[in-house]
């Protein structure tokens, strides 16, 4: 059973995200980097693009497959988590602190599941 | 065993180079390397012995049963390598005049007229080197379609259904397109309703591979394509799978207007070790101005080189792999228009029974009659044993068979994609069977066994993961 952090929110594709004052933090989910298998290597964007509610942003590969990660809101990358580059398993190790970017100037947002509702999507899924 | 490098010893070695028979040129001495390169200094013999040993640690169908899905590894008869290998072939040079090669000319005029008429297509280009090659080469054709047609600033996207080949999308976008993903239905085939949902004036083509990577024909065929041309689109055919239908049905007759072809893999020629493959295109004739240049023709005079009306421009140096093409046409001339079609349906044969020998344990993806390969789901053993593909696989390393292919396509999880190909005998099957057989009951009563396979190889399981994360790319004289 995936480990789901009761303070977040989730996307149907996975991403967990943080709201801090309009500035949202996105990374993946326990259930995502457990899917994937150990994860080799991570594509982010760059401080300053824009980012599309529903539309890749960055992408993972693990030792199976590369897979996309969505963006569940529309703004603009106001940081993102240098040290995931130089070491992807931090992804697998504490996906929850493992955060990808930090968005700001939010202009869309895509409906989001609270954890009830994520970890009962994750069961749906598994099926 | 040892490297090259291990086995170096300073002074040792061959004198390879004849007497120098020119005046001795000095370089600027800027221009000179400081150090000698490291090469390797070592006798004929031993250099024999290390590749003899290489050739030793390697497995291909020679070695024994490889049903490597999707990539057709079937036997490739040694008189293809006779022929290819005739002095008039391979003593040629690409720029000597054309009424001096017009056997070689014959080769590809001839090897394109055939193929032609297997895939239903009106012309056809040798150029490209390889399948996703030829993809590229045949979006190429609808970029350029829709170009003259005043219509490439909207007609921007690329239908991919995502059973495709991963190679599909990536040459869309390589060649300036944006991927459409449409879903498959519950028989494995393309969703109709998404697809009707999916076009519009934004549709430069779909791309579809049928038999899909699922191994399985999908029967709205004659409709998919319908639907992409009524929208204005073009339709590309992605040969990958032609081993399945061969000389049954035609890719022409199912509404496509361009396709490529694997030599390497449909028309036996070697491969796995990298190629060289060939991947032809072929096209209706409302495209065949745009095909690379250049191309050959046959009048009154003989065979001779042109430059398409509209072409692309070159593709590939020169006419391609030649040589691939020689073992193509050989292939197809010693099986005739009788044994093409009987090669595909043994193909289609042999996965059938390997399947069904197998569905009493295994389950299936989609359980139907499958065409040339088929796809188990290893998720629900997975589930049950704590067992995945990847244990599977690497158990059948341990009886002397190359695994399928593994996790492909992506839309099943834990898939392994079977191909048998029609070169294996009942005999050979049935024994791949028995072994797959009894992993599947290891998994149930001695899993231990698996998680460690392969345990009968020279190298028992890398750590892939380390190695994709600290690949060591070159050998450190430290």
């Amino acid at each position: 059973m995936a480990n789901i952090d009761e303070l977040l929110k989730y996307s149907k594709t996975h991403e967990w995200v943080k709201d801090e004052d309009g500035v949202i933090t996105i990374g993946l989910s326990d259930f995502a980097q457990e899917e994937l298998g150990d994860i080799v290597f991570i594509n982010l964007p760059m401080e300053g693009d824009e980012v599309v509610a529903g539309e890749a942003f960055a992408d993972v590969e693990s030792v199976k497959a590369v897979s996309d990660v969505y963006s569940p809101v529309t703004g603009v990358v106001e940081a993102i988590n240098e040290e995931l580059m130089d070491n992807p398993a931090l992804v697998n190790e504490a996906p929850y602190d493992a955060w990808f970017v930090k968005v700001s100037e939010v202009t869309d947002t895509e409906d989001l599941l609270d954890a009830d509702a994520y970890a009962e999507f994750c069961e749906s899924e598994k099926e | 065993m040892e490297l090259l490098f291990e086995r170096s010893r300073e002074g040792r070695g061959q004198t390879i180079l004849p007497q120098c028979d020119v005046p001795e040129y000095e370089f600027d001495s800027a221009l000179l390397r400081e150090k000698a390169p490291r090469l390797p200094e070592i006798s004929e013999i031993d250099l024999g012995r290390h590749y003899t040993e290489l050739a030793g640690e390697t497995h291909g169908v020679n070695n024994g049963f490889y049903p490597l899905g999707s990539c057709t590894m079937k036997y490739n008869p040694r008189i293809n390598e006779e022929l290819s290998a005739l002095n008039g072939f391979t003593g040629l040079h690409p720029l000597q005049p054309q009424c001096t090669a017009q056997g070689a000319l014959q080769v590809i005029y001839e090897t394109q007229k055939m193929i032609c008429e297997i895939t239903g297509m009106d012309d056809m280009t040798m150029q490209p080197a390889a399948g996703a090659h030829g993809e590229y080469t045949g979006l190429l054709l609808i970029r350029n379609y829709h170009k003259e047609r005043g219509e490439l600033q909207k007609r921007t996207k690329i239908i991919v259904p995502d059973s495709a080949h991963g190679t599909n999308p990536a040459s869309a976008v390589m060649a300036g397109f944006k991927v459409v993903s449409v879903p498959s239905n519950e028989f494995g085939g393309v969703d109709l309703e998404a697809l009707k949902a999916a076009v519009g004036d934004d549709t430069a083509g779909l791309m579809l591979t049928n038999p899909n990577t699922l191994g399985l024909f999908d029967p709205n065929i004659l409709e998919i394509t319908k639907i992409i041309h009524d929208a204005g689109g073009l339709c590309y055919y992605d040969g990958a799978n032609l081993n399945a239908v061969m000389g049954h049905a035609r890719p022409g007759d199912m509404g496509f207007d361009c396709v490529h072809v694997n030599l390497h893999k449909t028309f036996s020629t070697p491969h796995g070790g990298g190629g060289p493959g060939a991947g032809p295109v072929g096209c209706k004739a409302f495209l065949k101005d745009y095909l690379p240049s250049p191309q050959v023709k046959k009048d009154e005079n003989g065979y001779s080189l042109f430059v398409p009306e509209k072409t692309m421009g070159k593709v590939r140096d020169f006419y391609g792999n030649f040589l691939v093409v020689v073992r193509a046409y050989a292939y197809i001339l010693t099986l005739g228009k009788e044994g093409i079609p009987e090669a595909s349906a043994n193909a289609v044969l042999n996965a059938n029974y390997m399947m069904n020998k197998l569905k009493g344990s295994y389950t299936i993806a989609y359980d139907t009659q499958c065409m040339h390969e088929f796809v188990m789901d290893i998720g629900p053993l997975k589930s049950e044993t704590g067992i995945s593909a990847m244990d599977v696989a690497k158990r059948l390393l341990d009886c002397g068979i190359h695994p399928p292919t593994m996790y492909f396509p992506l839309i099943v999880h834990e898939a392994l994609m079977i191909e048998p190909t029609e070169t294996e005998s009942k005999e050979t099957l049935d024994k791949a069977c028995e072994f797959f057989l009894n992993i599947y009951k290891e998994a149930k009563e001695n899993p231990e066994v698996l998680h460690s396979a392969p345990n009968n190889c020279t190298i028992g399981r890398p750590d892939d993961v380390l190695a994709a994360r600290n690949p060591v790319l070159k050998y450190s004289f430290e």
